[in-house]
């Protein structure tokens, strides 16, 4: 066989070139991720004091923290999570195990990949409209039900794609034992898939940590410390949103701190979701 | 077909009578009607495609998982139809056991894959319990290999093990029938003929259906050998009869090698 060395070397060209796209790609993508960090790091890291998680948002011109917001914060999204992960996790139960033929499964997946796309601000504007306005008040809990909201179609599509991801043939093996099916799917298929139906809960958790738009419609913020689910309750986000916008030095350092915490909270919890992943693939 | 006259005399464990298979509109068995013998083992052969498995599957009703697909005819274990529409799958499937071709152990300690279907069905005390694991450990020759390490996973296990470990797990919840789908085939002639070791046991407490694409294998084990061809049964005889002097030039053929 002849070697054309032209045709080869033409070859190892486009290579070296398509290489050399996806190294400036990557790099780029990189960079502002970068970026991102060492302005937060910069500008947050000054305002990191004791005050911070010990007082509550100030009025402008006084010594204060972000203790209120960030209990509030945690709060609305451990009840957002603890409301909608259940409710995600077992429609994602009836896709993957009992409705796997089902016409409704074709529907509901098609409904939440829909809401999984949803703009925020939209299931915001809805929760406004069912739970803060026939009311009469904005309140932590219509905050919580808008997290969960969101909480829920992530829930729903990790939690069937992970359980699809069981081999058929673990739920043969177990039938053919006679397990009925709610054995199997307690005791085999989720155990199975266990670490990636966390993973997509931690990665809800990540993604309604740092939602703003639904809560300014539902729990607003509040000026005081408040753990009343029936009164506005402050929420990083939104003082971030809040306090960047203003005026004053001091609020604009407060927003600043902020967003450095919630932007390692997330950092930490996307790194945590990661390590489940990588934990369950060598088996 | 001979079917009627060979095994005279034997007790029929599972009679299977004109029993027609569909996926969907697609017939995949037409008209089958064989006997298991009790504590024999019947080999199921035939080149790919031939219904071999889905034979199988029907007789556990395994297929009921899927939708679209249905049997017509009669299935009697100790003459009654599981086929019927009152019958309880969940109690069929503790009488009738079944190993797969790929061994799968469950996401569980050693100890528990074995214990989990015997838990489900029987109130145990733990030594029984103990006792019983112990038993079907060793029933299926793995105990010696993990007797030490019966709290490591279940997926800890090579693959010769594990298929060891299923039919532990099949034995230990005590059925009367076992059906082995190509059980042997995944695994090493080494962890191979451990497993038909195992089967050769097996067969004077239980009545074994296999499915093997190896005539070897079935010529080794089983009693009577089942040739299946396009979704018929070409031919069912004893095994040394089937292996020296088919009756049906197709069977013939596929034992010689000429196709399949």
């Amino acid at each position: 066989m002849a070697i054309s060395m032209s045709r080869y070397n033409a070859r190892r060209r486009r290579n070296r070139f398509a290489v050399a796209l996806c190294f400036a790609a990557t790099g780029f993508g990189l960079i502002w991720l970068v970026l991102i960090l060492a302005t937060l790091l910069w500008n947050g890291l000054p305002g990191l004091t004791p005050a911070l998680f010990t007082e509550s948002t100030p009025p402008p011109g006084s010594e204060g923290g972000l203790l209120n917001a960030i209990a509030g914060s945690l709060i609305l999204t451990v009840l957002g999570t603890v409301i909608g992960a259940p409710i995600g996790i077992l429609a994602g139960t009836y896709m993957a195990e009992y409705g796997r033929f089902s016409r409704l499964s074709q529907v509901v997946r098609f409904v939440n990949d829909i809401l999984l796309s949803a703009p925020s601000i939209v299931i915001g504007l809805f929760i406004y409209e069912i739970l803060v306005a026939p009311l009469g008040h904005f309140s932590g809990w219509a905050g919580a039900v808008s997290l969960a909201v969101l909480v829920i179609p992530v829930v729903v599509r990790t939690t069937e794609d992970m359980l699809s991801m069981v081999p058929g043939q673990m739920r043969e093996a177990a039938a053919a034992l006679g397990l009925p099916r709610s054995i199997i799917v307690r005791s085999i298929t989720y155990r199975a898939a266990k670490a990636g139906i966390v993973t997509g809960v931690l990665l809800a958790v990540a993604r309604i940590s740092g939602e703003t738009a639904p809560l300014l419609f539902t729990a607003l913020n509040n000026q005081f410390w408040s753990t009343n689910l029936n009164e506005p309750m402050a929420s990083l986000p939104a003082v971030i949103f809040q306090f960047a916008l203003s005026p004053y030095a001091d609020w604009q350092q407060l927003a600043w701190t902020g967003a450095l915490i919630i932007t390692f909270a997330v950092l930490v919890l996307n790194i945590g979701a990661r390590i489940l992943v990588r934990s369950r693939n060598p088996q | 077909m001979n079917a009627p006259m060979v095994g005279q005399g034997q007790k029929q464990k599972v009679a299977v009578r004109d029993l027609k298979f569909f996926y969907g509109d697609t017939l995949a068995l037409k008209s089958i009607s064989l006997p298991l013998y009790d504590r024999k083992v019947t080999a199921f052969i035939g080149p790919s495609g031939c219904g071999k498995s889905t034979l199988l599957r029907v007789l556990n009703r395994m297929y009921d998982l899927y939708p679209k697909q249905r049997a017509e005819g009669e299935v009697l274990l100790d003459g009654e139809n599981i086929l019927a529409p009152g019958q309880d799958l969940n109690l069929l499937r503790a009488k009738v056991g079944m190993v797969f071709q790929k061994p799968t152990p469950f996401p569980m300690s050693i100890y528990d894959n074995i214990a989990f279907g015997i838990r489900l069905y029987e109130k145990v005390s733990r030594s029984e319990l103990d006792g019983r694991v112990e038993a079907a450990l060793t029933r299926a020759a793995l105990w010696g290999e993990v007797k030490d390490k019966l709290n490591s996973s279940g997926l800890s296990l090579s693959g010769g093990q594990q298929q060891r470990l299923c039919i532990a797990r099949t034995i230990a919840v005590e059925p009367e029938v076992m059906l082995l789908d190509e059980p042997a085939s995944a695994l090493d002639p080494i962890s191979t003929s451990r497993i038909e070791e195992l089967i050769d046991e097996l067969k004077s407490d239980y009545t074994i259906a296999i499915v093997t694409h190896n005539m070897q294998q079935a010529a080794r084990v089983s009693q009577y050998t089942a040739f299946m061809y396009l979704g018929e049964l070409v031919e069912f005889d004893e095994t040394s009869r089937i292996f020296t002097m088919p009756s049906d030039k197709r069977t013939q053929d596929y034992i010689t090698g000429r196709f399949g």
